[in-house]
């Protein structure tokens, strides 16, 4: 244990532990920006310093360890003096027009430069103009970059990328893509995480909002909304409601408000995707030597882009299934518009996702059969539709629960865990014993594959059968898992890829707070979600039986085939 | 890819290392009268460039005190004291809370810069201007600004050049009446600022004098003396300062006498440096110079014993007092006064009259770390020590004697013992020396002149057995006497007080110069003190003679200039050296010479010297 002092508290703290968190102890909050924990403690941003007595120079709170008897002033004159010149030093090269900024009200450099009371810059303004595609689902404006590196370090530390780099050298040292290559020949997978993790708006997703408001405005299209399972657990983040507060049924009123023709739930084709993947698993489990193993996940965009770019050998592993949202845009163009009786030209499809990479997964040509245009024309993500409902200034606290449209909105409480690492897996372990032993299993029987863990694994035994099953979120351990299977340390059946660490509920398109990490929160509303829900496997989900009836056959049928799988090998990046 | 790989300098790292070497042998040839602000901003300018650019004071800050000495700089800009105050604030931020070396050490520079030239930023700031005395101090001729006596030094190579031995002689005496010393023994500070560097390295100028005073005639004659002032000038002391103001005011047409306390003229030239480096007959030939200039001695004659200054004052119309630095500093140290314990100038001293000590099979222990130390220490060796142990507490790069006089005695045979403390000097019964004990030191933080203050380090006394301790922790001066008689005294120093002119306040017609006012310094600075109270003697007596000499100065032919070698002077082989009191140095070979005297770049006719004249005709 090491004994100091703090603003002339006695603390005594374990070895190793930083001034920053010691000062937590004792209720001292010391202003700090480019700190992540455990990603990024570089002491770039030199506002954490504090003073110790008997030193001249400063010291960084963020990433000093205590030692025996240090006297620490986390507030002294020249603390005050030099943290306000270096905050202003960084404001001087950041582009401070606030009012246009994603993230206004929301970014750790406006707070501390509004609490520091910092009204004139007495410097002048040099941030840094960039060049950018706009085209691409992820935008980085340089002006706005502080250059704290925690989006090099979450790409390169989580998501084993290295996408971001350190670009140019000496004063002209900033953050680019890696190899000065255009971010679209980058092989980034477009998890967004480099943006949930930016502490200023230098990194944003595209901002589709016009092109929604447009499709709103226009009295030829009818606009058809989906919402992805981990939209429901995250969205009152981002217009004041607390998590408690924030339903499903109030979300589904406050697109209708906005002025959405029609409100479905990705959930459903979330238990479509169930029907279709868990029946290829039986598939290729049955017919075990005509395939590769394991069988991987399909439905997230990001793992589709990591595989293809780091792995292209294994992309035939992936289940040909479609994503949730992409089964939904390409029934809604035709059975959801034979069945409501309107022009499937007319529809304007749109999904509201967690997620920034699936704006990628929506354009990608191999992907639409419906023939209608896109199958799914525009994606927002939670960010996006936060905004939207903001900007009609719409009064969430006096939101009441409506229903989604009809038929399609029914989804099972299998789909919505959809949304969190695991849930795959255990939706589709949930539907494959049913289809395997014609009786649903119990509902805890899949448990283990729940929780925050970046790498589960277990064996389930079905009939006799043991399926030996891994479940991975976040690009890094996506990629130990499959060096481990390369290797021959490891051997499964069935995997659950997710991009995003925690899953879907983390994903890179869900509204930010600097510093914290919400995928845990956020999933355990989903599984509250699942644990009341009326039914709880795929297979029980009465529009999903009546697609099949009246649409699809069955699933891996002939039309499911046309519409509802896909040849990722074919995929443009 | 390879796991690991050996790290190969790629083309462009190999050129830019050359660069680095470029710069910095172009900062080391910056010319005198640089603008200190516009240098600090270019300085910065490059600690800009070294930033990694993580962390934000190092990246950004800078940049903004660039921005802010662009601003200040810039002729049609207009900035405030504000600017400054906001400079300041910021770079203390940065020297504050940067992480590492390369942005606490930019702000330093600043910080330092701010403070040490403050008023050049207020000129900026305050009237768009570089200071007035930045045009002032703008020297055309480097190796002539940076000479105390401000030598013509292009003049006379390019006279060597033409094999015009006798006039380079001339022309040199006419700023300094030591050519031969100076061609021997000068610390050439004329070879700083060489412009040269900014090429490959500086010409060898002394090498370039040597050759002509070793090629001239048997006697250079010396200027006619000016028409008789009937004006008597005593001068207390014979070294090199006396003498020069004695050869200048005699040229005047005054009447000077040398009060020398020695035997002999030539004060620490003959009494302090060895033989082997300066050969009596060599300080011999400028000193019949300088006489025949017509000047007076008096040898063995302690002036103020024998006639007290108020009586000089009186019989003389004006007074130079010019004694040098000749007494030893104690050690301080038990056992300092025991049989065997010599300090350096008084060994050197009985040297300067033939009175060689015997230190046949003598272990020799040498204190210090000046080129007095060296002197002595090679000495010593000369007279036979068996070993000769040269201890200093700090280390070998922190000695304040040249590296060459380091590297020569460590050639003679003798040893350096580094970072060794005396604590004590062990004596046997019949108070004789057995032994030096030392106290260990480690290097610590740097003192005020950036040098490593040495610290008792936490190990055992060492006792070095030896039979002669020779001092040579520095010399000051006796001044007793002179103070009793009114010379004024800085008492701190131990020194005379004089001001630039050389004048003694409150004593009128009182003039003094050399080691007794600065301290231990070099031949040609007590030269320049000599030549400058010469110039102030005669304006008080009322005159304003002008020595100046009939030489016509070659022009320069037209060549390019390509990076070439430097020819130095070679030395005679250490062991054959080492046992003999002849001159260790030879000088350059006619090739050398002339392949020395074509590497002047000439800056008297080229750049600013074309501009605002590159020489100094007369004084």
């Amino acid at each position: 244990m090491v004994s100091l002092t703090i603003n002339d508290q006695k603390i005594t703290v374990s070895e190793g532990t930083t001034i920053l968190e010691a000062a937590r102890e004792v209720g001292i909050d010391i202003p700090h920006l480019c700190y992540l924990e455990g990603i990024n403690e570089i002491g770039a941003c030199r506002v954490c310093i504090v003073e110790n007595k008997g030193m001249d120079t400063l010291i960084t709170a963020c990433n000093t360890p205590v030692e025996e008897g240090m006297q620490i002033y986390t507030n002294s004159p020249k603390v005050r003096k030099t943290r306000r010149i270096n905050v202003s030093l960084i404001l001087s090269d950041h582009d401070c027009k606030c009012a246009t900024c994603v993230r206004s009200g929301n970014c750790g450099l406006q707070k501390l430069a509004n609490d520091l009371g910092l009204l004139e810059i007495p410097y002048e303004n040099v941030a840094e103009k960039n060049k950018w595609n706009y085209d691409v689902p992820l935008i980085r404006d340089a002006s706005k970059c502080i250059k704290c590196m925690r989006c090099i370090q979450i790409c390169d530390k989580i998501q084993s990328m290295n996408v971001w780099d350190i670009t140019g050298s000496g004063y002209r040292t900033t953050v680019g893509v890696a190899h000065n290559e255009p971010i679209e020949e980058a092989d980034c997978a477009f998890c967004g995480q480099c943006i949930t993790h930016c502490p200023v708006g230098a990194l944003r997703e595209r901002n589709d909002t016009g092109r929604m408001l447009d499709a709103l405005a226009d009295p030829d299209k009818i606009t058809m909304v989906q919402i992805a399972p981990a939209v429901r657990a995250a969205w009152g983040e981002g217009v004041g409601l607390y998590r408690e507060e924030s339903t499903t049924g109030k979300l589904v009123s406050a697109l209708r408000q906005i002025g959405f023709d029609y409100i479905f739930d990705t959930v459903y084709t979330a238990d479509l995707t169930i029907m279709e993947e868990g029946s290829e698993f039986l598939e290729r489990f049955t017919h075990r030597d005509e395939y590769k193993w394991p069988m991987f996940t399909s439905c997230c965009p990001g793992w589709i882009r990591f595989v293809k770019t780091q792995y292209p050998e294994l992309a035939g592993n992936l289940s040909s299934a479609k994503s949730p949202q992409q089964m939904f845009g390409a029934i809604s163009k035709t059975y959801i518009a034979h069945k409501l009786g309107i022009d499937p030209d007319k529809i304007f499809s749109v999904s509201i996702m967690p997620c920034t990479a699936k704006k990628y997964e929506c354009d990608v040509a191999e992907v639409n059969d419906a023939d209608h245009g896109k199958d799914v024309d525009l994606v927002l993500t939670t960010r996006e539709m936060d905004r939207l409902i903001n900007a009609d200034r719409i009064k969430v606290e006096e939101l009441k629960e409506e229903p989604f449209d009809d038929m399609f909105g029914e989804g099972t409480g299998a789909g919505v865990i959809f949304g969190a690492t695991g849930g795959v897996m255990e939706a589709a372990l949930r539907s494959a014993y049913f289809l395997l032993t014609g009786k649903n299993p119990k509902m805890d029987a899949f448990k283990k594959v729940r929780g925050m863990d970046g790498w589960k694994e277990a064996i389930f035994e079905i009939e006799g059968v043991a399926v030996k099953v891994a479940v991975v979120s976040g690009l890094g351990n996506t990629r130990k898992l499959i060096e481990a299977i390369k290797a021959g340390k490891v051997e499964y059946d069935f995997v659950e890829v997710m991009a995003c660490p925690g899953g879907c509920a983390g994903g890179g398109g869900q509204p930010i707070h600097d510093g914290e990490e919400l995928a845990e929160t956020r999933s355990k509303t989903l599984y509250g979600i699942d644990s009341t829900a009326k039914i709880r496997f795929s297979h029980e989900n009465p529009t999903v039986q009546m697609t099949y009836e009246e649409f699809l056959e069955k699933p891996l049928s002939h039309r499911s085939h046309e519409l509802l799988h896909t040849n990722i090998e074919e995929w443009g990046l | 890819m390879s796991r690991l790989e050996f790290r190969a300098k790629d083309r462009a790292q190999v050129v830019v290392e050359g660069l680095y070497g470029d710069i910095e042998r172009r900062i080391i040839a910056s010319p005198p009268g640089q603008c200190p602000v516009d240098m600090a901003a270019s300085f910065l300018k490059l600690c800009h460039a070294q930033t990694c650019g993580k962390c934000v004071p190092c990246r950004v800050g800078i940049g903004q005190l660039l921005k802010l000495y662009d601003k200040i700089l810039t002729l049609n800009e207009e900035s405030s004291m504000a600017d400054l105050e906001l400079m300041q604030s910021t770079a203390e931020a940065i020297r504050d809370s940067a992480d590492c070396a390369i942005g606490t050490e930019a702000a330093n520079m600043v910080l330092r810069g701010i403070k040490g030239f403050r008023e050049d930023y207020e000129e900026h700031i305050l009237r768009n201007r570089c200071a007035d005395n930045i045009i002032a101090n703008k020297q055309p001729v480097p190796c002539v600004a940076k000479c105390p006596a401000g030598v013509d030094v292009p003049g006379y190579t390019a006279l060597v050049s033409e094999g015009r031995y006798d006039d380079a002689v001339k022309l040199i005496r006419k700023d300094n009446p030591f050519p031969t010393v100076c061609a021997l023994i000068c610390e050439h500070p004329c070879e700083e600022r060489c412009r040269r560097k900014l090429m490959d390295t500086a010409v060898n100028i002394r090498g370039m004098k040597r050759f002509a005073v070793d090629n001239c005639s048997e006697t250079v004659p010396v200027p006619d003396k000016m028409d008789d002032t009937g004006k008597r000038v005593a001068i207390i002391g014979g070294g090199p300062s006396g003498l020069t103001a004695a050869y200048f005011l005699a040229l005047m047409g005054h009447k000077p006498t040398i009060f020398e306390k020695r035997s002999q003229l030539g004060g620490m030239l003959r009494y302090g440096i060895p033989n082997y480096r300066l050969p009596r007959e060599r300080l011999q030939w400028d000193i019949d110079a300088i006489l025949s200039a017509g000047v007076e001695v008096k040898t063995d004659y302690d002036a103020d014993k024998e006639q007290s200054m108020k009586e000089l004052i009186a019989d003389y119309d004006a007074v130079y007092i010019s004694i040098g630095a000749h007494t030893h500093k104690s050690l301080g140290i038990e056992g300092e006064y025991g049989e065997g314990v010599i300090p350096a100038v008084e060994m050197l001293r009985g040297i300067g009259d033939d009175a060689m000590p015997d230190f046949r099979n003598k272990s020799v222990v040498v204190i210090g770390g000046g080129n007095v130390a060296m002197d002595v220490a090679r000495t010593a060796k000369r007279l036979g020590a068996s070993e000769v142990n040269i201890v200093y507490r700090r280390r070998k790069d922190d000695m304040t004697a040249l590296p060459e006089e380091i590297d020569g005695a460590i050639a003679e045979g003798c040893t350096l013992v580094e970072l060794k403390a005396p604590v004590r000097i062990e004596l046997d019964a019949d108070d004789e020396v057995k032994a030096l004990w030392v106290q260990p030191q480690i290097a610590g933080e740097s003192d005020k002149s950036g040098r490593p203050r040495p610290v008792a380090a936490r190990a055992d006394e060492e006792r070095i057995p030896c039979h002669i301790i020779i001092s040579a922790i520095g010399q000051g001066i006796d001044y007793a006497d002179f103070e009793d008689s009114g010379v004024p005294v800085v008492e701190s120093k131990g020194l005379f007080s004089a001001n630039r002119s050389a004048s003694v306040e409150k004593i009128d017609g009182v003039f003094a110069g050399g080691d007794c006012v600065t301290g231990p310094s070099t031949v040609i600075n007590a030269i320049a003190a000599g030549k400058v109270a010469a110039a102030n003697i005669d304006e008080y007596l009322g005159y304003h003679h002008e020595i100046s000499v009939d030489v016509e100065i070659p022009i320069p032919k037209q060549m390019d200039k390509k990076p070439c070698g430097r020819a130095e002077m070679k030395l005679r082989y250490a062991n054959q050296r080492g046992s003999d009191f002849l001159e260790i140095e030879q000088g350059l070979s006619l090739e050398e010479a002339m392949q020395e005297a074509s590497r002047c770049l000439r800056c008297d006719y080229n750049g600013f010297g074309a501009f605002r004249g590159g020489r100094n005709e007369k004084w």
